[in-house]
């Protein structure tokens, strides 16, 4: 199928199994899925700047479906959302101008490359550890806090709560979640997410699902469903940023989000049958993925 | 016991009835893709072409709303079938 923004013959099966996995994966752990979604469009030819472009627009459309499903099942925090969206961009930006300095300093690649294997590496270690003492424990889950609020346990529980007692104000109370925070808490995790957002690329999520869950203390539920709704936000505005530059082909976008329109409701409603720490550990290899394909990169100087 | 057999019978019956009704609404999903991609695309394609090309910013938004809208449309239909599908099977 030809696609004429792009100038790009690509199949159209093709780009629907690539949106039906990505659809699977951010359904069900909360992630953008940009590190298989941006190869995929490379390794059929597409140039990066729309690799990139388009796979946001995408994300937009999958994350849409996504949290209208996670909503029905009551995992949306929208207050929770709205409020990380603000710290999002603020650190995307930051993080993008960090990019701009390096790229001055001449050594952009080798420095980007070696934080992001650290950082993929260290959240992996860290879920698989944290979610395999959990699941070792088989203690009960503690009571809800709030109506409606997901139970969820944590061996890391401990200093999640040492943070929720951190009285900064202003303090928010986020009933859906069952949580009451400072919301400078709410805005450092989101703005650190953002900053590797801008760093590193992608949407980060696999930055900030796990930071909510274990920072602010979030369920591992909501968390998910949360992310996908401020995703939307952030997806939203880097798509209209890229297709002012002409990064984005919607055409390809569309056909690819059929297959993510599927795959992200199969995503989410199959959270009902995990518990949090299973879904956490699940999550495990979606960094390490990511950390070969930076690692690959490095190696062979070809950019997937 | 013998109560929680049925109701593993139950649940297995339950979950072998959604997954029939989710493999025919995924086959009548296809044909609608399909029909979709060579009728609603085919003529998109050139308009979006020219707005992309001279109009950046309406094209900006256009995107955005065409991808939203897709996404909303899509999950009503996928809705719609599957409570079709699973109210004949009942």
């Amino acid at each position: 199928m030809f696609f004429p923004i792009s100038d790009a013959h690509i199949s159209p099966l093709y780009l629907v199994i690539v949106g039906f996995v990505i659809g699977i994966l951010g359904g069900f752990f909360g992630v953008g899925g940009s590190f298989i979604a941006g190869p995929a469009l490379r390794v059929v030819g597409l140039d990066w700047n729309f690799a990139v472009g388009t796979d946001l627009a995408h994300i937009v459309g999958k994350s849409v479906v996504a949290v209208r499903q996670h909503r029905a099942f009551g995992n949306v925090d929208l207050k929770l959302g709205l409020i990380m969206a603000v710290g999002t961009i603020g650190g995307a930006e930051v993080g993008a101008q960090l990019i701009q300095s390096l790229k001055r300093a001449g050594n952009v690649n080798l420095v980007v490359s070696i934080v992001s294997i650290a950082v993929y590496v260290s959240i992996s270690s860290f879920m698989i550890w944290e979610s395999r003492k959990t699941l070792a424990a088989k203690k009960p889950l503690p009571p809800a806090s709030a109506k409606g609020a997901k139970q969820d346990y944590s061996a890391f529980q401990h200093v999640t709560r040492a943070i929720q007692r951190l009285k900064l104000p202003p303090i928010v109370k986020l009933p859906a979640s069952g949580v009451t925070i400072s919301l400078w808490i709410i805005l450092a995790v989101a703005f650190v997410g953002g900053l590797f957002s801008g760093f590193l690329g992608g949407g980060a999520g696999y930055i900030r699902m796990p930071s909510m869950v274990y920072v602010l203390g979030i369920p591992t539920h909501l968390a998910v469903g949360t992310d996908l709704f401020e995703i939307i936000i952030s997806a939203s505005y880097g798509t209209f940023t890229h297709a002012v530059k002409g990064n984005v082909d919607i055409l390809i976008a569309l056909v690819m989000h059929t297959g993510a329109a599927i795959g992200a409701q199969i995503g989410a409603i199959s959270t009902q049958y995990f518990a949090g720490p299973k879904i956490r550990l699940a999550f495990v290899p979606l960094p390490l993925i990511g950390a070969a394909i930076v690692i690959y990169t490095l190696f062979t100087g070809h950019k997937l | 016991m013998r109560l929680e057999a049925k109701h593993l019978e139950r649940m297995k019956k339950e979950a072998a009835k959604t997954l029939r009704a989710f493999l025919i609404e995924l086959a009548i999903y296809a044909v609608l893709v399909v029909g979709y991609f060579f009728l609603v695309l085919h003529f998109l394609g050139q308009g979006l072409r020219q707005l992309e090309v001279y109009h950046r910013y309406t094209y900006a938004v256009v995107a955005l709303l065409l991808i939203i809208g897709q996404a909303v449309l899509l999950q009503y239909i996928t809705t719609f079938l599957l409570r079709v599908i699973r109210g004949r099977s009942d």
